[in-house]
């Protein structure tokens, strides 16, 4: 097909050919970066957490009041979480992934060094690893005789200030501290007392991701016994298939050995990530929103001016047909207009596409958009465009020869 | 004139009814998008307390030690109990209040309701004057109450309606925590958005259901929400000693004078502590205001952003459409703009003929917009966002959607008009 004869026809309506270019060009632009938010949620949403997901339950109590045997009845509630058919693991955990409620600190490599070299979440809780399923890599396991109650800790810090106390660290914090190795045998210092790495755990997500992305892997697990005065969560592992069973009694069994008590919350951990990620999914449901009704509207915008230059060449689609073109000439030369015009907008809305890219990049820590975004938005284009210029250029098609003869 | 122009207007967008069809949904859409996105920015980033929030200041200090000292460091967001209490004692601002988001357990005296966990504020009592709540029934506690583990309650309005049955219920006692407490006074409905006397409990919380005497509660050890930042050997026991900041404090200060003035006092308190030895950093103090804490929080959520700059491109992209429509519908009508050139019109009143049909495209796509955007709301309250209830349009806001879509057809009007104005008569004639 010979383009010559459209871009002169082009060079006549130069404005609303223009004005195409730009509503194609930024349509492209915004669908580009859109896309490209959505995989971001996507990844963010899909997170792996490094525990058995499918297989937890948690459930969140109150006391009313202090207890004065809190451990005694923390024992006792366990014990009967454990009977519990189909419960293959239960502790009382400090705090729990996706729950957004956790405890930092700060990390120093040396117990005299000025700035901390980074912020960790603090897990602790009995045989919480084996409850979580986080996998271990390196090292080993808490012996039975490390574990110490959080509250003699807490009221008497010697208990740890004097001998090192084991801690299992994630890969990632572990590559953090020191890269390259697998940090196993190291020391580390927190709140003035030092402690030494006995294992390594391939991932454990923090409850909270205030704190970034990159951050989100960053745990340490002490061997701690919490007691319902310091830690309100249970978590029970069973088989996916129990869960809603195992949850159901757990939050019974709660209640009946202490009838004051106040259920707050009873989730899988499923549940708990859905809640966790909500907003993201909101937020991916109107980007594809918005791809939707801009892709809409630039559509009705083609077929408008389409139609309007298909009615003002009524007379010239007349003469070339007398002069012996045929319907799938006209056909082809409105496509491959609007082509060429879908062409000129993508090549500038790639352009524009870097340029918001550039925008969103310094105020919402977003990376760089990969190159590989770009054909989405120029395919989305093109397609649409072809769709849309369909109709009028197929009435165009149907334009009688005879009309060439008709002198208005 | 107008009335001539419209009726040109009328007839013309009558005739070519899928062009203005298209025109109308795109302004509608675009509208629609920009209305609910800049509503929400609206609401969500209002002024709390209208009219007060520029009297009411935040006092940060840093108490923490040298360790991690970096500078130009931001002082801690909240100051801890001994800080806190040394400001309050002091009381060189107008009003003060300190405070801190609490969970109590609270036992209905009707049986027949379940006992449920209740968001509560432990608080001093100038919070309720300060920060203007209105009281339905009773009043604050009294000055000596904020110092003397007074067991008494004031209940919000929501709770007081579920306890009992919205009746005055001031002296009547209500177990909370496990204690007994007399209620000495019902708020009616208070929702300052955002929840700014404490970001940490939630941007655009609820108020809470039930206000304790903040001595009373610490007293109790009522468990704190909201968040903890400690120093040292900080995660002590005891609230009132540990190393932490956890409490907010709120001053009132009438005169840009005073808070000058309570600005040198907190320098100055912050050098009596260095000299003592209890801070170990030089004064690092700042004394924010309502609207600039806020700002300073970034509070608005960075996705409501992204919505609106999102929203914008789209409306940006409907305009431009709209551009492109209404000029080929423009130049479509050289002949009928040329016969009324010929017959003596100006340029001027042509101009003026085709805004008006431009206008009217406007009104009645921002009636479509309008109409969009109560949808789009209501998509917006389904969200689980803790802010989705607020959003709701307002008479300003109202009246911006029609200003936006009159005033962005109006503007997008012109370049198709002002070229259809062009069209010499005489070409036009001779054609026909």
């Amino acid at each position: 097909m010979d383009i010559g004869p459209i871009l002169s026809t082009l060079r006549r309506h130069k404005i609303t050919a223009m004005l195409l270019i730009v509503e194609m060009a930024l349509t492209c632009a915004i669908v580009c970066n859109a896309v490209f938010l959505i995989s971001q949620r996507l990844e963010r949403m899909h997170i792996p957490s490094g525990v058995a997901e499918h297989q937890l339950v948690m459930v969140q109590v109150a006391n009313i009041g202090i207890q004065p045997d809190a451990k005694a009845r923390t024992q006792a509630d366990l014990d009967a979480l454990r009977r519990i058919p189909g419960v293959k693991q239960a502790t009382l955990a400090s705090q729990v992934p996706f729950t957004n409620s956790s405890s930092n600190t700060s990390i120093r490599l040396t117990p005299t060094q000025k700035l901390a070299t980074v912020n960790a979440t603090q897990y602790m809780g009995e045989d919480l690893i084996d409850t979580l399923g986080a996998q271990l890599i390196a090292g080993r396991r808490f012996r039975a005789d490390e574990y110490l109650d959080y509250d003699a800790v807490v009221h008497n810090l010697d208990l740890v200030r004097n001998h090192t106390p084991s801690v299992i660290i994630t890969k990632a914090l572990a590559e953090r501290l020191w890269p390259g190795e697998s940090g196993l045998g190291k020391q580390f210092y927190f709140a003035g007392v030092g402690v030494r790495v006995v294992g390594v755990v391939k991932a454990l997500i923090r409850p909270s991701l205030s704190l970034g992305d990159a951050a989100a892997h960053w745990s340490m697990v002490f061997p701690m016994r919490m007691s319902s005065d310091n830690a309100n969560r249970y978590l029970l592992r069973t088989d996916p298939k129990d869960r809603d069973r195992v949850m159901a009694a757990a939050g019974k069994v709660l209640r009946q050995l202490d009838p004051n008590r106040i259920v707050l919350a009873k989730k899988t951990l499923d549940q708990l990530r859905a809640d966790f990620f909500r907003n993201d999914r909101a937020m991916t449901a109107t980007l594809l929103g918005v791809i939707v009704a801009l892709l809409t509207v630039t559509a009705l915008g083609i077929i408008g001016l389409a139609s309007f230059w298909v009615a003002q060449r009524r007379r010239t689609i007349g003469v070339r047909r007398a002069l012996g073109a045929t319907r799938a000439h006209i056909l082809r030369y409105f496509q491959t207009e609007n082509f060429l015009l879908a062409s000129i907008g993508i090549a500038l809305g790639m352009v524009l596409a870097w340029g918001i890219n550039l925008f969103l990049m310094q105020h919402y820590e977003l990376p760089h958009l990969p190159w590989t975004y770009l054909p989405i938005g120029a395919l989305a284009l093109w397609l649409i465009g072809q769709l849309a210029v369909l109709g009028p250029a197929l009435r165009a098609s149907r334009v009688p020869p005879v009309v060439a003869t008709r002198s208005v | 004139m107008f009335a001539y122009y419209l009726d040109l207007a009328m007839r013309s967008l009558r005739r070519h009814k899928i062009l203005t069809g298209l025109m109308v949904l795109a302004i509608a859409l675009g509208i629609g998008a920009s209305m609910t996105t800049l509503t929400v920015m609206h609401v969500l980033s209002g002024d709390p307390l209208p009219g007060k929030s520029a009297t009411l200041y935040y006092p940060q200090l840093d108490p923490r030690d040298s360790q991690d000292v970096r500078p130009g460091q931001e002082p801690p967001a909240q100051v801890s109990w001994m800080d806190g209490m040394n400001l309050l004692k002091a009381g060189r601002a107008d009003r003060q209040a300190l405070m801190t988001g609490g969970a109590v357990p609270i036992q209905p005296p009707d049986a027949s309701i379940d006992p449920f966990f209740e968001d509560a504020r432990f608080t001093t009592r100038e919070f309720f004057a300060m920060f203007h709540v209105p009281f339905l029934y009773g009043h604050a506690w009294s000055r000596e109450d904020d110092s003397n583990d007074a067991r008494l309650v004031v209940l919000s309005r929501r709770i007081n309606d579920k306890l009992f049955g919205g009746a005055d219920s001031t002296g009547k006692m209500l177990r909370t925590g496990g204690k007994e407490f007399r209620i000495v006074g019902v708020i009616d409905d208070w929702r300052p958005t955002p929840h700014f006397y404490d970001l940490m409990t939630g941007g655009y919380a609820d108020s809470e259901g039930v206000y304790l005497p903040l001595l009373t509660a610490t007293d109790l050890k009522f468990p704190t929400n909201g968040s903890r930042d400690c120093w040292g050997n900080g995660a002590n026991i005891d609230a009132k000693t540990a190393l932490c900041t956890w409490l907010q404090f709120w001053v009132e200060l009438d005169t840009p004078a005073k808070a000058a003035a309570y600005k040198q006092f907190l320098l100055n308190y912050s050098r009596h502590q260095k000299s003592l030895g209890v801070y170990q950093r030089e004064p690092n103090v700042r004394l924010r205001n309502v609207m600039q804490w806020l700002d300073h929080n970034h509070v608005v959520p960075s996705d409501v952003h992204l919505q609106f700059w999102l929203a914008m491109g789209f409306l940006v992209v409907c305009l431009v459409n709209t551009v492109g429509l209404m000029l080929a519908k423009f130049l479509r009508r050289a002949g009928e703009l040329g016969v009324r050139r010929a017959l003596g019109a100006s340029r001027r009143s042509l101009f003026a003929q085709l805004l008006v049909e431009a206008g009217a495209v406007g009104l009645v796509g921002g009636l479509g917009g309008l109409l969009l955007s109560l949808l789009g709301l209501w998509v917006v309250r389904m969200q689980p966002s803790d802010y989705a209830a607020l959003a709701h349009l307002d008479l300003s806001m109202l009246l911006a959607t029609f200003a936006l879509a009159i005033g962005a057809t109006m503007v997008a009007g012109l370049l198709p008009a002002w070229r259809a104005c062009l069209v010499p008569p005489a070409l036009q004639l001779k054609s026909q």
